[in-house]
């Protein structure tokens, strides 16, 4: 059990390039922390130094408020899950999971190797499987036994570098739910670098996303979603991810290329005598106005828009709504796009509105959307302008409050 | 084994016939050789392939007769020339390969090429080189005289398989060591060594039969018994008489000098072969 601070962290490589720019995040004790980005923001890197993989070029990285930054690997007392698990292929699963007692030479009997083994395979129900070789394990009880030999080791934390990337997308849901609830009952902090927001959602107490090196927000997840800082941040999180509409805003009316959505004032105070702004808005502020009441539909506005097609998944649907992107923000985008990973600029609207809606490609239908949750990002810098720091630390308040309720639950099943 | 099961039956009789056939071009000197040995010297020009009376006189005169000393001799040359060759061979090999696989260093290309360069240099045209060489310094008829020669013709192979063989373990394992408390050394000892051990020994094995077969340099740079390796001395076999051909006598020594390669061969041929794909496939 420790804290991890990091405090002004940097790598540069010897071409001088910084794959971490001057980082700053303080993982509480019991949290589980997730670096998020697109690949190359340097989260694996961060990680990897943290466990003492990788040479700090400046900063300080305290385990439990004590420099670490130049102590072996060996010394820090952590738990690291690899990507590609890194069993020791000629050891059998047993061995494997008791690998880190045997270095430590008479430090553990032989009895309290097997008691923690046997402790470790039951949890994570290996316990048929302890005689076999990695070779022939499932991907998915490779990951257990990689967890494994994190669990005997009791380390100050648990870090992972993306353990789901090589499982299929099943067992990737499987897995995320095992290990949540694995951090969830030993309430050891723990750091997760992946490149899915999906898993970073699901997982995260708190979730920190990074670009190009550079510490973007780190909040937890709904506080990421509902109040992002910056455009990136909304363009990341979130999937289908966020539209970006172009727009000016006159008076309490912002002018798009789908025509005039009405703005509540504190969005439209924002936006105001600005050139252009982008309006984020999320797929699901979106619906279809004939499958609304006449309460709903008062508390956002509505306009007209000619779909170009819809899919229908069963518990959802999306419609898509193009339109003429503004010249003056295609840059913008198109590098926002880069960031991301995502291939190209979209100048389609996505929209999720109920299942049971009718509505076809080709209609002219009734959009509804929720005004009050709009976002206006400057497209100059990326800020966004109508963010509420207030609300959003309340979010992060809240999950905070929720995961010490986690901890207490967990901690009073360990005694029982 | 799908493949096979798709077989009719007039395809499996061809290939049984072919590999018949293949296999009895292949082993049929082997199969002389081993009849000739056992023939008596009368037996020797009768023109049948089978000995009319079996003896082990030829044998007998290899280990405890006549031609115990020359024999001996060259078996011990043979096996101490060998085993030395091999084993630095393959040290060296281990460190180069270790070095090409684990690090970026200017030169990478050029050593892999230069292997490969050396290894593809027809040996009879270095030899009378060498021979004048030798001579002057001093190495001429002695084991590091062959030992030498011996290394160029192993170490490359020894590089190349080695190299190929190494990049295949996953690094990650050492880091993942080192994160699970072990030092560098026990990392390395732990996790590498016993992933390594499989590749360094069928690399070994590799080297050896090179520098056993060898009859090129072991017959121009030797001229007594002092370095002389097998292969080379059974030119110099004399029969009871110089009107008797040494045949039988030759036959027996090339006997026993094959048996210790195809027992190796039979024991890791699957070490052997995946071995030397690997450095066909991926070096």
């Amino acid at each position: 059990m420790a804290s991890i601070t990091l405090k002004n962290i940097v790598k540069k490589y010897d071409d001088g390039f910084p794959a971490v720019n001057d980082v700053s995040i303080d993982i509480e004790d019991g949290e589980f922390v997730i670096l998020v980005g697109p690949s190359g923001c340097g989260k694996s890197t961060l990680l990897r130094m943290i466990v003492g993989l990788e040479d700090i070029t400046s900063g300080d990285l305290l385990i439990d408020g004590e420099r670490v930054n130049e102590k072996a690997p060996r010394d820090r007392n952590l738990a690291m899950v690899f990507q590609n698990y890194a069993l020791y292929p000629h050891l059998t699963v047993y061995e494997n999971i008791a690998f880190p007692m045997r270095l430590t030479k008479g430090k553990f009997s032989d009895q309290e190797v097997d008691d923690r083994v046997r402790q470790a395979a039951h949890m994570l129900e290996l316990t048929d499987h302890l005689e076999r070789k990695p070779a022939n394990l499932s991907g998915g009880q490779r990951q257990r036994v990689a967890m494994g030999r994190a669990i005997v080791r009791h380390a100050n934390a648990f870090l992972f570098d993306e353990p789901l990337s090589n499982l299929d997308a099943k067992l990737r849901g499987q897995m995320r739910a095992e290990i949540s609830q694995l951090q969830r009952s030993l309430n050891t902090t723990s750091v997760y670098v992946t490149h899915d927001q999906t898993e970073a959602m699901t997982l995260g107490d708190r979730v920190a996303v990074l670009k190009k090196g550079v510490l973007q927000q780190i909040a937890s997840p709904r506080e990421l979603y509902e109040q992002p800082a910056n455009l990136f941040v909304a363009g990341f999180i979130g999937a289908p991810s966020m539209n970006f509409l172009p727009g000016t805003v006159e008076g309490d009316v912002l002018q798009t290329p789908l025509g005039e959505i009405q703005l509540p004032e504190g969005t439209a105070d924002a936006g105001r005598g600005k050139e252009i702004v982008l309006a984020g808005i999320r797929p699901d502020f979106f619906e279809d106005a004939a499958t609304l009441t006449e309460t709903q539909l008062a508390k956002g506005t509505t306009f007209e828009a000619t779909l170009t097609h819809t899919e229908w998944l069963g518990n959802e649907q999306y419609v898509y709504v193009s339109y003429e992107n503004d010249p003056r923000v295609a840059e913008v985008l198109q590098t926002l796009a880069e960031e991301m990973d995502a291939d190209e600029l979209r100048t389609q609207l996505v929209v999720s509105v109920d299942a049971t809606s009718r509505l076809r490609g080709g209609d002219a239908a009734t959009l509804w959307v929720d005004s009050r949750r709009i976002h206006l990002f400057d497209p100059a810098t990326g800020e966004n302008l109508t963010r509420d720091a207030e609300a959003g630390a309340e979010l992060t308040r809240m999950a905070r409050e929720d995961r010490q309720r986690d901890a207490e639950r967990a901690a009073a099943q360990r005694e029982s | 084994m799908a493949a096979s099961g798709t077989l009719t039956g007039r395809q499996r009789l061809a290939w049984t016939v072919l590999t018949v056939v293949v296999l009895g071009y292949a082993l049929f000197p082997v199969a002389a050789i081993l009849a000739t040995s056992f023939k008596t010297p009368g037996d020797l020009g009768n023109n049948t392939f089978l000995p009319t009376v079996w003896t082990w006189q030829n044998y007998e005169m290899i280990f405890f007769g006549n031609a115990q000393e020359l024999f001996l001799t060259a078996l011990r040359n043979s096996i101490g020339i060998t085993l030395i060759a091999t084993f630095v061979a393959v040290v060296l090999a281990t460190l180069c390969a270790y070095a090409i696989a684990r690090l970026d260093f200017p030169g990478k290309k050029v050593i892999l090429a230069s292997a490969l360069a050396v290894s593809i240099f027809p040996v009879i045209s270095v030899v009378t080189p060498l021979f004048n060489v030798w001579r002057v310094i001093g190495l001429y008829d002695t084991w590091l005289g062959l030992i030498i020669p011996y290394l160029s013709l192993t170490l490359p192979i020894s590089i190349w398989t080695l190299a190929a063989f190494f990049r295949q373990i996953p690094w990650e394992l050492e880091q993942a060591a080192q994160v699970d408390g072990a030092t560098q050394w026990q990392a390395f000892r732990r996790a590498i060594v016993p992933l390594a051990m499989p590749g360094v020994f069928t690399t070994a094995i590799i080297a050896f039969f090179i520098a056993w077969n060898d009859f090129v340099y072991g017959i121009s740079l030797t001229s007594t018994e002092a370095a002389r390796p097998v292969p080379a001395a059974l030119a110099f076999f004399t029969g009871a008489s110089q009107f008797e051909e040494p045949t039988g006598a030759i036959s027996a020594a090339a006997i026993v000098v094959t048996i210790p390669v195809v027992v190796l061969v039979l024991l890791f041929q699957r070490q052997i072969v995946s071995g030397l794909t690997q450095g066909a496939v991926k070096g």
